[in-house]
């Protein structure tokens, strides 16, 4: 991350609060205040346009059909799967629309134990004997398809610890990752502690092994430049309804050798050559990861969302997101018997604990006043179970916050505090 | 500081029973007993019943929770130790239908005592897994004795 950067002028976030219409509705009578950005974004006027539009004018099915408005929204996706592409450093032949990252992750553990029933594609197939490792604070979507793609395998999945502070075990990295190790799989930002990966060591570990490493990019892409070349990862998962865009879409980058050696996940429409009553030729990718009618104009909506953070700049984004973050982490730190889970840098998100309150009644007592927070375990429970919790608070700003809502969450928690402490 | 539909929900009699917790120990000794999860936030409950004939003599649980899983299980205790099992199943039938019903039933103070500082809780949607999670446990314990 860059410090340096220029953040956000305040008259440019009022610019900015002003292109997301939500900001305007009241919530039990206060203004909204949405610090949950990280479980999804709100989105720009514009964004929302541009789905609209698309529908309203040039809406058809992709690849298929010869008609004018079939012709014109093909193109019309290809490009937007162009620009998403290009926003992650990758070309358009290594990205995959997918549903969501959910979807995405489960494609590549799918397509992986599929490989072990194809002649033509069993480069990648897993065998008894492999290890997967993943880590002990990735979210349930990317450690669930790993236990299940090892159990339907006989692969043995272990994991990297954390320590008490929530932080990876690197001292242990080369205990765990070793020559079994076929696959890495680890989220470059927690979405519970909001700190980063030592993405370049883990990287370069698996390299030295010869793993394959599938990135869970979530909540990096929104928050932090992100370019899959400078970060040397075979797979990178996102959402795009955490990026500004709508839900329903997301996408799943494939170094172009690797997706070129994976046999598909779901099969259908649109993802073949030629198709007898015995079997079928797939199209390369990413067609062939791409069975069934595509979510056109949610891909559409997505590439607007993507202009919209680049006519901003990621890193001016990613320059506001850490202020905040810093602002939030110190801030509930300052506030008796808090406890900030996760320490090093963060992007713009905190959770914690109120030691003795549990966080629905805090959740409850925020949500009071309007401000909107995460409650629970986050999708993430081995990692809270590892600290001691079984569900925490989380707050996660966006583009569009500011300094003054962050205040206001901190004085909310405060009060919170004492409204439950003072009835013990 | 807070609406009138916040302090309706933490009333102080919640605040107390959540602390107070009575028939909360080890439920290690009464059966039949169930273990609920609440799924969206981990909270956990282990209820078990002590039976005398058709008597359910005394509700012990332990669990993890909020405030109103907390006061709710608490406030569950007070109510069924000394009823019948036909009784009990009556008042989760009824507790059920105040909880799932957005604030359009209450429940009677006649049958429910203290329990009706929890008619708060159905105005929060979200908020009525967290009330009825002892009750589904006390619900299961009781379709396990009578099977």
């Amino acid at each position: 991350m860059t410090t340096a950067t220029a953040s956000l002028s305040s008259a440019e976030l009022a610019g900015i609060r002003a292109d997301f219409p939500i900001l305007a509705v009241r919530v039990n009578g206060r203004p909204l205040v949405y610090l949950d950005s990280a479980a999804t974004a709100q989105k720009p006027l514009r964004v929302l346009d541009a789905e609209r539009e698309f529908l309203e004018h040039r809406n058809a099915a992709v690849h298929r059909g010869a008609h004018s408005l079939a012709a014109e929204a093909t193109e019309e996706f290809e490009e937007a799967r162009g620009v998403v592409a290009a926003f992650i450093g990758a070309t358009s032949d290594e990205l995959v629309w997918t549903s969501n990252a959910t979807e995405a992750i489960n494609l590549v553990a799918y397509a992986l134990s599929n490989a072990a029933f194809s002649a033509r594609y069993g480069r990648l197939a897993l065998h008894p004997g492999d290890d997967i490792v993943v880590t002990e604070r990735e979210h349930h979507a990317n450690l669930i398809p790993w236990h299940q793609l090892a159990q339907r395998t006989g692969v043995t999945l272990r994991y990297l610890p954390v320590d008490d502070d929530g932080t990876l075990r690197l001292d242990l990295l080369d205990e765990v990752v070793t020559e079994r190790t076929r696959i890495l799989a680890f989220a470059h930002v927690s979405n519970v502690t909001g700190t980063l990966a030592p993405v370049a060591e883990l990287v370069a570990r698996a390299r030295k092994v010869g793993a394959l490493v599938v990135l869970d990019a979530c909540q990096a892409v929104p928050q932090l430049p992100f370019d899959v070349q400078a970060l040397d990862v075979d797979f990178a998962v996102f959402s795009g309804h955490k990026l500004y865009g709508p839900t329903g879409i997301g996408a799943l980058y494939g170094r172009r050798e690797l997706l070129a050696a994976l046999p598909p996940f779901l099969t259908g429409g649109s993802m073949i050559t030629t198709v007898t009553m015995d079997d079928a030729e797939f199209l390369p990718p990413p067609q062939r990861f791409e069975a069934g009618t595509q979510r056109v104009s949610q891909a559409i909506a997505l590439a607007e969302a993507v202009r919209y953070v680049q006519g901003i700049g990621m890193e001016r984004i990613a320059a506001h997101g850490q202020a905040l973050g810093a602002r939030l982490a110190a801030g509930l730190a300052a506030i008796d018997n808090v406890r900030v889970i996760g320490v090093g840098e963060r992007i713009g998100l905190a959770s914690f604990d109120l030691v003795g309150i549990h966080a629905h009644d805090v959740g409850q007592f925020l949500d009071d006043r309007g401000i909107a927070v995460r409650v629970g375990h986050h999708c993430a429970q081995p990692l809270h179970r590892r600290l001691g919790l079984t569900a925490s608070v989380r707050a996660s700003v966006a583009v569009h916050t500011t300094d003054d809502e962050v205040d206001q969450l901190l004085g909310a928690v405060a009060d919170a505090a004492d409204f439950f402490r003072g009835a013990r | 500081m807070t609406s009138a539909e916040f302090a309706s929900l933490y009333q102080e009699l919640i605040l107390e029973q959540a602390a107070l917790g009575h028939g909360r120990g080890d439920p290690a000794d009464f059966h039949p007993q169930s273990h609920q999860v609440n799924p969206t936030c981990g909270d956990e409950i282990t209820l078990g019943i002590r039976l005398a004939g058709d008597r359910v003599e005394e509700v012990r649980w332990d669990g993890r929770g909020c405030t109103i899983s907390l006061a709710s299980a608490s406030l569950l205790a007070g109510i069924i130790d000394g009823s019948t099992t036909l009784e009990a199943l009556g008042l989760i039938e009824d507790f059920r239908a105040v909880m799932r019903s957005r604030g359009q039933l209450e429940l009677d103070e006649a049958r429910f005592g203290d329990a009706v500082a929890l008619n708060g809780v159905p105005r929060y949607v979200a908020r009525v897994k967290c009330a009825m999670l002892a009750w589904v446990a006390l619900e299961h314990s009781l379709v396990q004795a009578s099977s």
